[in-house]
């Protein structure tokens, strides 16, 4: 149970004088689901973007199935400017892309839909199966990678059929209705097959019912594919009924983690969060 | 329809294409605006399908394109002059430095491999640039590219700021078409594969592209090399229909044309491309000719009619394109039988796509 | 010493250059500054402003023909943004380009047609293209009064800026396009007021480039706009200051190079110089850095 997937080490994230991440560390372990929650402007969606290779941290690293995967800067330009209580302890530099730590692994959604306007849901999930590809680009060039080319179409069938998405295989994905968009972009990035799930809100912008639906799903997910899914969300309702754990963010600092209980009960939280909660 | 059927009616259609420009060969003198039109087109055809693989299907916005039609040209010219001819083209270089003479096939080839060298090089560093600096730095490095081709210097090679000329070209324009038509065939299988549909990718969403495990610098890099090869190509074709080149002809304006033609083709769309070429050539080198001549009707001199008049209606329909119909002539889509098949027997485009699936 | 009685010559000229083109980079910058739009069209503005001066001269005295090719030129410039750019104020950054080249073309080809393709003789205007003779050098009058007047119109273009309405304007438009728009500003005249500046500076560039340069031709308007653009994305784009450094640097550089006797690399120079700022300082010399959010 307590084998970690993913360990956060002292992230720190600045840009300029702006300290967006500050010292963060935490973990999560096989099989859970946990919660990054906080107020807006706290530093989660920075945090993800930490995790899989978009920003290199300023400090701190970051493990993936106990295997180092991000550490510090590459310029050490920011690093000089980070005086924090760990400084110098992270110099040598790991620093590698978001197509990388995807292919370690660990696949994301994003805030705000970043689907693949120009293509039908069938080629959203499709582009997964690009990245496990053993044609180079003149056998594929060429179309002697048959059958390579019938087993992507396949697999991506097989996905779309399991998450319900064949009734809309051929639509255009941006012409979903907003819930099934967000499904979608589930459904994509479980196609890298991951083993470690990011959500970023997911639940954004869904009326109550979509949301039940939405609980469901993600649990779903997790038993079906064996994943560990790490998310960002504002719904509390959401948040506390399927969190395992939960980390709370609060101006780049964690302030409180736990079981939902143990969050929910927390003065500092109350005060921090669920005191200027958002009325969605 | 199947798609066996769909195949054998392509086949044919291309297989009658040829043979009637094989007829029209022998049946027409072969000085006719007919054949300057139709070999320009094809070569303009290329190229611009290789600019609307980067800049419509991967999403970058690259003006580099005369720069390698340059060194695929150059590079034909250089490797085919025949050795006995090459004292007199290279009479300020005592004959250049290079004393021997390539098959024209293989030099076409070799003027596409070169281009795509120089564009790994130039790709090393302006590939991380984005949208409009992307565009200018490229611009500039065909500036570089051409400043350099014409250099004192490198004259036993390049013939400095001299004509290349006297190398072998082929006349009929058959192996104009079937030479563009194979590399067009191989763009579009390209687009068609797996890696086109990385491309595609990128072009909507360089982030979510890369959250799919798709190597941004790598795909980047292969849609800039291959679109270069193949302008390179199309420079080497053109060198050959031409029949003398210098390195002046290739300025940004010729880049500039190539990308006219692409959006008024759509941007995104081969055959859009391919249609548009044609268009453009017909039109600016043939049918709107008239507007360059000075007409008299009954004694009345027709205004504005005089020398250049062609060029400026010309960019101001481009101009009409660009600002009131963006789309171009076919948008994204893409002209083919089962389209027109399915237009004449009234199916939904939708059900025979779903087929398809791609 | 001697070195530099050589060379002075080549860094007068490049001085003299530089601030011709530090006046169309300004053009460059602004409107970039504002709709990030490279207005490829700018360096063509440049070359009708030439034009309209050797038509003008040959009807009017020069004294009426100068303020005429203002005038024009600033109408031009005007109407461009208005035909070709503004219909595309929501579309993507791709179109507004690509009509911006079309328009390039479209100038071009004007020019090509009513010149008929042959290059037109510049007028000597008086006193400017007069023959003089500084620290041994014999050059034309408008090699040393270009750069105090570059100075002068910098200055001014500065004080418009910071101290009047549409001044401020334009400053704010430049930060935040949208915020601006919500605030109450009337972005479509801060955005032709942009044009009217830029056009005006190219037209006084315009007289002080072909005065030392004997011919108008309908592309002579593209390499120093390019090189113009450089000097803009040197200097940091969106900002006047520092175009008007990179002018004066590509400019200089340029002639040092001429005087090495690299005439063919003059041109390369200026791209090369471009691409390193690209990858190593993308923001230039005085611009402000931008993050993505994702």
């Amino acid at each position: 149970m307590s084998e970690n997937v993913l360990k956060v080490e002292h992230v720190t994230m600045q840009f300029g004088g702006v300290v967006a991440v500050d010292n963060l560390n935490l973990e999560v372990n096989k099989g859970e689901i946990v919660s990054l929650i906080g107020p807006n402007g706290a530093g989660k969606t920075t945090a993800f973007n930490v995790i899989t290779g978009v920003y290199p941290p300023t400090n701190g690293a970051v493990y993936f199935q106990g295997r180092k995967i991000v550490e510090n800067h590459p310029q050490g330009k920011m690093r000089r400017q980070y005086l924090g209580e760990n400084e110098g302890k992270y110099d040598h530099v790991i620093a590698p892309t978001p197509d990388r730590i995807t292919k370690l692994g660990i696949a994301r959604t994003f805030q705000n839909i970043r689907l693949f306007k120009s293509q039908t849901v069938f080629e959203n999930i499709l582009i997964a199966e690009h990245m496990r590809r053993t044609s180079n680009l003149f056998t594929a060039t060429l179309h002697l990678n048959g059958t390579e080319e019938r087993n992507m179409r396949e697999e991506a069938d097989r996905l779309l059929h399991i998450l319900e998405l064949d009734d809309v295989r051929n639509e255009m994905a941006t012409s979903l209705p907003y819930g099934k968009q967000r499904r979608l972009e589930i459904a994509r990035a479980l196609a890298t097959k991951p083993s470690l799930l990011l959500l970023d809100e997911p639940a954004a912008g869904m009326n109550p019912q979509e949301t039940d639906e939405l609980t469901a799903f993600i649990g779903r997910i997790r038993d079906d594919f064996h994943l560990t899914i790490f998310m960002i969300e504002h719904h509390m309702d959401l948040v506390m009924e399927i969190s395992d754990r939960i980390y709370v963010l609060d101006f780049g600092k964690l302030i409180s983690q736990g079981t939902p209980d143990v969050v929910q009960s927390d003065p500092r939280v109350i005060s921090a969060y669920l005191g200027v909660q958002e009325d969605e | 329809m199947k798609k066996q059927t769909e195949a054998i009616i392509s086949v044919a259609l291309i297989a009658a294409l040829l043979a009637v420009l094989f007829i029209l060969e022998r049946t027409i003198p072969s000085t006719s605006m007919l054949f300057t039109v139709l070999k320009k087109g094809a070569i303009y055809a290329l190229v611009a399908v290789s600019m609307n693989l980067l800049n419509g299907f991967t999403g970058l916005f690259s003006l580099g394109q005369a720069g390698f039609m340059l060194v695929g040209a150059y590079t034909y010219g250089v490797l085919t002059i025949p050795v006995d001819q090459r004292p007199n083209v290279y009479m300020y270089y005592d004959g250049g430095m290079i004393q021997f003479a390539l098959h024209p096939i293989a030099a076409i080839i070799i003027a596409g491999i070169i281009a795509g060298i120089f564009a790994y090089l130039i790709g090393l560093p302006v590939l991380r640039l984005k949208s409009d600096y992307l565009a200018i730095a490229t611009l500039g490095f065909a500036e570089i590219i051409r400043a350099v081709f014409q250099w004192d210097k490198l004259g036993p090679l390049t013939n400095g700021s001299n004509l290349l000329r006297n190398y072998p070209s082929y006349k009929s324009v058959l192996f104009y078409f079937i030479a563009a038509g194979v590399c067009i065939a191989l763009i579009v299988m390209l687009i068609n594969s797996t890696y086109g549909r990385a491309f595609k990718a990128i072009r909507d969403d360089e982030v979510a592209a890369e959250a799919m495990g798709i190597n941004l610098a790598h795909h980047k890099r292969i849609a800039f090399v291959v679109s270069s090869f193949f302008a390179g190509i199309s420079g080497a074709l053109l060198a050959m229909y031409q029949t003398s080149i210098q390195a002046s002809m290739f300025k940004s304006a010729m880049t500039y044309e190539i990308l006219l033609i692409v959006v008024i083709g759509g941007i995104g769309s081969i055959t859009g491309s391919c249609i548009s070429s044609f268009l453009f050539i017909i039109l600016s080198e043939w049918l709107l000719r008239f507007l360059d001549s000075e007409l008299v009707i009954g004694g009345f001199k027709v205004p504005l009619l005089r020398s250049g008049f062609r060029k400026v209606v010309f960019s101001i329909i481009i101009m009409i394109i660009v600002l009131f119909f963006r789309q171009g002539i076919m948008g994204t889509k893409e002209f083919s039988v089962r389209r027109i098949f399915n237009r004449i027997t009234g199916r939904s485009r939708k059900s025979s796509e779903g087929r398809n699936g791609r | 010493m001697d070195w530099l009685s050589k060379n002075l010559p080549y860094l007068m000229a490049g001085i003299s250059v530089g601030g011709q083109y530090a006046l169309i980079a300004i053009g460059y910058t602004m409107v970039y500054g504002i709709l990030r739009l490279i207005n490829f069209a700018h360096g063509d503005i440049f070359m009708v402003a030439g034009l309209v001066m050797v038509y003008a001269s040959t009807v009017m005295p020069v004294y009426l023909a100068i303020p005429l090719v203002l005038v024009v030129t600033v109408v031009i410039g005007f109407l461009v943004e208005r035909v070709a750019y503004k219909p595309l104020r929501t579309a993507p950054r791709m179109s507004v380009m690509i009509s911006a080249i079309g328009v390039s073309y479209l100038l071009q080809n004007m020019a090509l047609y009513v010149t008929g393709g042959l290059a037109q003789q510049y007028p000597a205007l008086p006193w400017i293209s007069d023959t003089i003779t500084v620290f041994g050098v014999t050059t034309k009058r408008v090699t040393v009064i270009t750069p105090p007047l570059v100075i002068l119109l910098v200055a001014a273009l500065v004080m418009l800026i910071q101290k009047t309405k549409i001044g401020m304007a334009m400053r704010a438009a430049s930060k935040d396009f949208e915020t601006s728009q919500l605030m109450g500003i009337k972005i479509n005249s801060v955005i032709s007021m942009t044009f009217i500046i830029g056009s005006f500076l190219a037209a006084v560039g315009s007289l002080l480039f072909f005065s030392n340069y004997t011919g108008v031709t309908p592309t002579v308007g593209a390499m120093p706009g390019l090189k113009a653009f450089v000097a803009a994305v040197f200097g940091g784009i969106g900002s006047i200051p520092g175009a008007v450094i990179g002018a004066f640097i590509i400019g200089i550089s340029e002639n040092i190079i001429k005087g090495l006797g690299w005439t063919t690399f003059s041109d390369a120079f200026t791209f090369a110089l471009l691409i390193v700022v690209l990858i190593f300082k993308p923001t230039g010399l005085f611009g402000e850095a931008a993050n993505d959010k994702v």
